[in-house]
C-alpha cells in the first residue's frame, strides 16, 4: 500500500527508513488512521518524521503526492450515507477484476465525477457504482486494481488543507537562525580521544568500589583513559567591505564559536577579501595586529580544522595577480590563490561558509572568485543546515 | 483499550491527543519536543491521571547513565554485611536495586514511564537504551536474571533539543512537536488554571503577551508558565487592564534578560512615535 509514497518521500530527501514505514503500515492495518486522509497525515507524520525541521518538507511532499487525488468535488452527504455501513465482499476473480479496473488517475477521476452525476441510490457488491464490498473502482471495503476510496468518517478539514497551511515553515533548517542554533551546530564538532590511546590515569571510582568490595575489602584500584574532545579549530573571518551586510550574522557565529568551550584549542584570525602573507589577529585588519601566514602554516599542526567565513566576492585580480591586494600599500608578492592553496595543503580539513545564498553564487557580483575558491575549498551557505553539513565534512574521516 | 482524552488541569490539542493514542496503540515510545514551557512534562502527568495509571518519572541529568535506569548493584552494602555477619550475604539479589526503568518493567500493572529531558544526558545515552526500550527487558549478569516487562509500560520521552538525538533511537519513536499554543488554546489553558479570571484583564494581558512574543528582537520568548505567573501577579496587584499594554507592569516576570527588557522598551517607544509594535 502506498509503496510509491515511500519512494516518493525518499526521492524528495526525507530520510524515511524501512522500519518506520513498516510501523506506519501496521498503524494502517490496525485502523489507527480511521480511513481518513487527515488522520493518515498526522499518523504518518508522527511515525515517519522525527524533527520539526522536516515538518514543512513533509507537508510539501504530502501535498504534492495527494494533490492529484483530492481535486474531486465534495462528495454529497447522501452518497456518504449509502457508504456508511459496508457490506462484506463476495467471491471474485482477481484476474478478471484487475483486467477490468486498471485505469490511470485522470480517467478514474472522470469516472467518479460521472457517477456522482448519475447515481441516485445505494449500490453494494457490484462492479459499476460507488459502493461497498464490490469490485468497482469507487467506494470502499471492496477490491479493484486501481480505484478511489470514497467514504469513511466525515471530516471538517481535508488533510491536504492541513498540509497546505504549512505551519512549520519557520522550523526549516535552511532558514538562517539565531545564535543558539549556531551553538548547537558547533557541538557536532567533536572528536573524542579514543579509549585506545593516552595514559590510563583517571581513577574509575565506581569500578574501584565494586572491585574492592568483590575482593572482600582489599583495595583494588581501577583506572581508565580519559575521554576528551581532541578537536582543534581555526576560524578565519572576512572582515569589512562587502561583508558589512552580514556583520550581525558573523558576529553571532563568532560568539557561538567563542562560547563553544569543547574545543581543545581555538584560533581566530581575520582577513580582508583574501589573505596573503599576513593574517590579522583583530577584526580591524591593521598592520600591527598580524601574524605571518607562513608562521601559522609552519607552527600549527596539520590536524587543525579550518573554518573560513567570507563572501568570497572580490575583484578577480585580488586572487590571481601578484600585487593584486585591495590595500594598495600592502604589496603581495604571491597571489591570493597561491596562499589559499598553500594553506589548504597544510590544513586538509578546511571548509568555507558563505553568507550569500547558494542560489546566487553563480550570478552574484563575485561569481568569478566564488567559483575559483570553490574549486579549491568546499563551500557551504552560512545557514544552520549548511553549517551542519560543513562541520560534518570537517570531522568526517575522508 | 482506554483512550486518552485530556485531563482537567491539562488542555490538550487535538493533534497531540491523536498522537498519544497512536503511540499507546503501537506500543512505541512517544518523543515529545517543544519550546520550554509548553507543558511537555505535564503531559505524562495528565495521561497517567486520565488513564488511571501509575506514573514513574526518570529525570535525566548530564551525569545520568543508561545503567542507572536499569539497576544498581550495591556491593558496598554487601561487603559491609559480610564483615559484620549480616544475613543472606550470599544472596546477590538482595543487593540489586532496580532503577526507574527496571521499576516500570517489574510493576504488575501497566505504568506510564516518563523519561524527562533525555537530551540532557551524554550523546550516547539514548543509544544505550535501544534494546531495553525495544524489547522491554534487560539482563542482570550478577544474578543471571532477565527482567522483562510484565506489562509494556507506556513510555513518554521529552526533549528540549539541546542535543541531536541519534537516528537509530529516533527511528523507534513516535514523534510529536508541541507548537506554541495560539490565543484560543491559551485562553483555555489559562481557564484550566485560574477559573475565575476577569475576561477583560485576560484579553489585554494576552494581547500584550503575544505582541512581545512576536518581537523579533526578544531572544528568550516568554512561555505559558511565565504568562500564568504574570496573570497571577496582575490579579494580585489589582492592575487596571487598560494600563497593561502601555505600561507592562511586572515585566520582569515575563522577560528574564536585561537585553529583552530593553528591546521591549525600545519597541514601546516606537509605538509612542506612531508605529505599531
Amino acid at each position: 500500500m502506498f509503496t510509491d509514497l515511500f519512494y516518493f518521500m525518499r526521492a524528495k530527501g526525507l530520510k524515511v527508513s524501512m522500519n518506520e514505514w513498516l510501523s506506519l503500515m501496521e498503524a494502517l492495518e490496525r485502523g489507527l488512521c480511521r480511513n481518513s486522509l487527515l488522520e493518515f497525515y498526522y499518523v504518518s507524520r508522527a511515525i515517519l518524521i522525527k524533527t520539526e525541521a522536516d515538518f514543512d518538507k513533509f507537508d510539501e511532499v504530502f501535498l504534492e503526492y495527494f494533490d492529484r487525488i483530492q481535486h474531486i468535488e465534495d462528495i454529497p452527504q447522501e452518497l456518504m450515507d449509502w457508504l456508511h455501513d459496508p457490506k462484506n465482499m463476495k467471491k471474485y476473480d482477481k484476474d478478471e477484476v484487475d483486467a477490468r479496473t486498471t485505469y490511470d488517475l485522470e480517467k478514474l477521476r472522470q469516472m467518479l465525477e460521472e457517477r456522482l452525476q448519475e447515481q441516485h441510490e445505494r449500490h453494494d457488491g457490484g462492479q459499476y457504482w460507488v459502493g461497498t464490498g464490490g469490485t468497482s473502482t469507487m467506494g470502499h471495503s471492496g477490491y479493484a486494481a486501481t480505484g478511489i476510496r470514497v467514504g469513511g468518517k466525515g471530516q471538517h478539514r481535508h488533510a491536504l488543507q492541513v498540509a497546505g497551511e504549512r505551519d512549520f515553515r519557520d522550523f526549516r533548517e535552511d532558514n538562517v537562525l539565531d545564535q543558539r542554533s549556531f551553538q548547537l551546530a558547533f557541538r557536532r564538532l567533536r572528536q573524542m580521544t579514543t579509549r585506545q590511546d593516552g595514559p590510563m590515569d583517571v581513577l574509575n571510582l565506581d569500578r574501584t568500589i565494586n572491585e574492592t568490595c568483590n575482593n572482600a575489602g582489599y583495595l583494588q584500584l581501577e583506572f581508565d583513559r580519559p575521554r576528551t574532545n581532541d578537536i582543534k579549530v581555526m576560524v578565519l573571518f572576512d572582515s569589512g567591505g562587502s561583508m558589512t551586510p552580514y556583520a550581525r550574522l558573523c558576529s553571532q557565529l563568532f560568539q557561538a564559536v567563542n562560547r563553544a568551550n569543547n574545543f581543545k584549542d581555538l584560533k581566530i584570525f581575520y582577513f580582508h577579501n583574501c589573505w596573503y602573507s599576513e593574517l590579522y589577529t583583530g577584526p580591524r585588519c591593521i598592520y600591527g595586529e598580524s601574524v605571518q601566514t607562513q608562521w601559522v602554516i609552519n607552527n600549527l599542526s596539520r590536524d587543525y580544522k579550518v573554518i573560513v567565513v567570507g563572501d568570497a566576492s572580490m575583484a578577480p585580480s585580488e586572487l590571481t595577480w601578484v600585487g593584486g591586494s585591495s590595500y594598495y600599500n600592502r604589496y603581495n608578492a604571491e597571489t591570493g590563490l597561491t596562499w589559499l592553496n598553500r594553506f589548504h595543503s597544510r590544513f586538509e580539513k578546511m571548509v568555507w561558509f558563505n553568507p550569500i545564498p547558494e542560489a546566487m553564487w553563480e550570478y552574484d557580483y563575485g561569481y568569478q572568485t566564488i567559483e575559483m575558491i570553490r574549486n579549491t575549498v568546499d563551500m557551504y551557505q552560512l545557514t544552520v543546515e549548511g553549517l551542519g553539513r560543513g562541520l560534518k565534512k570537517l570531522v568526517s574521516a575522508r | 483499550m482506554k483512550e486518552f482524552k485530556g485531563s482537567s488541569k491539562y488542555v490538550v490539542s487535538e493533534d497531540l491527543l491523536r498522537i498519544v493514542n497512536i503511540a499507546i496503540a503501537l506500543e512505541k515510545p512517544l518523543l515529545i519536543k517543544g519550546e520550554p514551557g509548553t507543558g511537555k512534562t505535564m503531559l505524562a502527568d495528565a495521561i497517567a491521571e486520565a488513564l488511571g495509571k501509575k506514573l514513574i518519572i526518570w529525570n535525566i541529568k548530564s551525569t545520568t547513565k543508561a545503567q542507572d535506569g536499569l539497576y544498581v548493584y550495591d556491593t558496598v552494602q554487601r561487603l559491609y554485611d559480610s564483615q559484620f555477619g549480616g544475613e543472606g550475604v550470599d544472596d546477590i539479589k538482595k543487593y540489586i536495586k532496580l532503577g526507574k526503568l527496571g521499576e516500570a518493567f517489574a510493576d504488575d500493572e501497566q505504568v506510564i514511564l516518563l523519561i524527562d529531558e533525555i537530551d540532557k544526558a551524554d550523546l550516547e545515552f539514548p543509544n544505550d537504551l535501544l534494546w531495553e526500550l525495544d524489547k522491554m527487558e534487560f539482563y542482570i549478569p550478577e544474578t543471571k536474571q532477565t527482567i522483562a516487562a510484565k506489562k509494556r509500560p507506556i513510555v513518554i520521552i521529552t526533549s528540549n533539543a539541546e542535543k541531536e538525538l541519534p537516528d537509530a533511537f529516533l527511528r523507534r519513536c513516535i514523534f510529536h512537536y508541541i507548537a506554541f499554543p495560539n490565543q484560543d488554546m491559551m485562553t483555555d489553558i489559562v481557564h484550566a488554571h485560574y477559573d475565575n479570571i476577569e475576561d477583560h484583564l485576560l484579553q489585554r494581558a494576552m494581547e500584550a503577551f503575544y505582541q512581545i512574543r512576536d518581537l523579533p528582537t526578544v531572544a528568550k520568548k516568554p512561555s505559558t508558565s511565565e504568562l500564568l505567573d504574570w496573570l497571577q501577579a496582575l490579579r494580585l496587584g489589582g492592575v487596571d487592564p487598560e494600563k497593561i499594554e502601555k505600561e507592562l507592569p511586572y515585566a520582569g516576570i515575563l522577560l528574564k534578560k536585561t537585553e529583552d527588557l530593553t528591546a521591549v522598551k525600545n519597541a514601546k517607544n516606537r509605538v509612542k512615535n506612531g508605529y505599531r509594535w
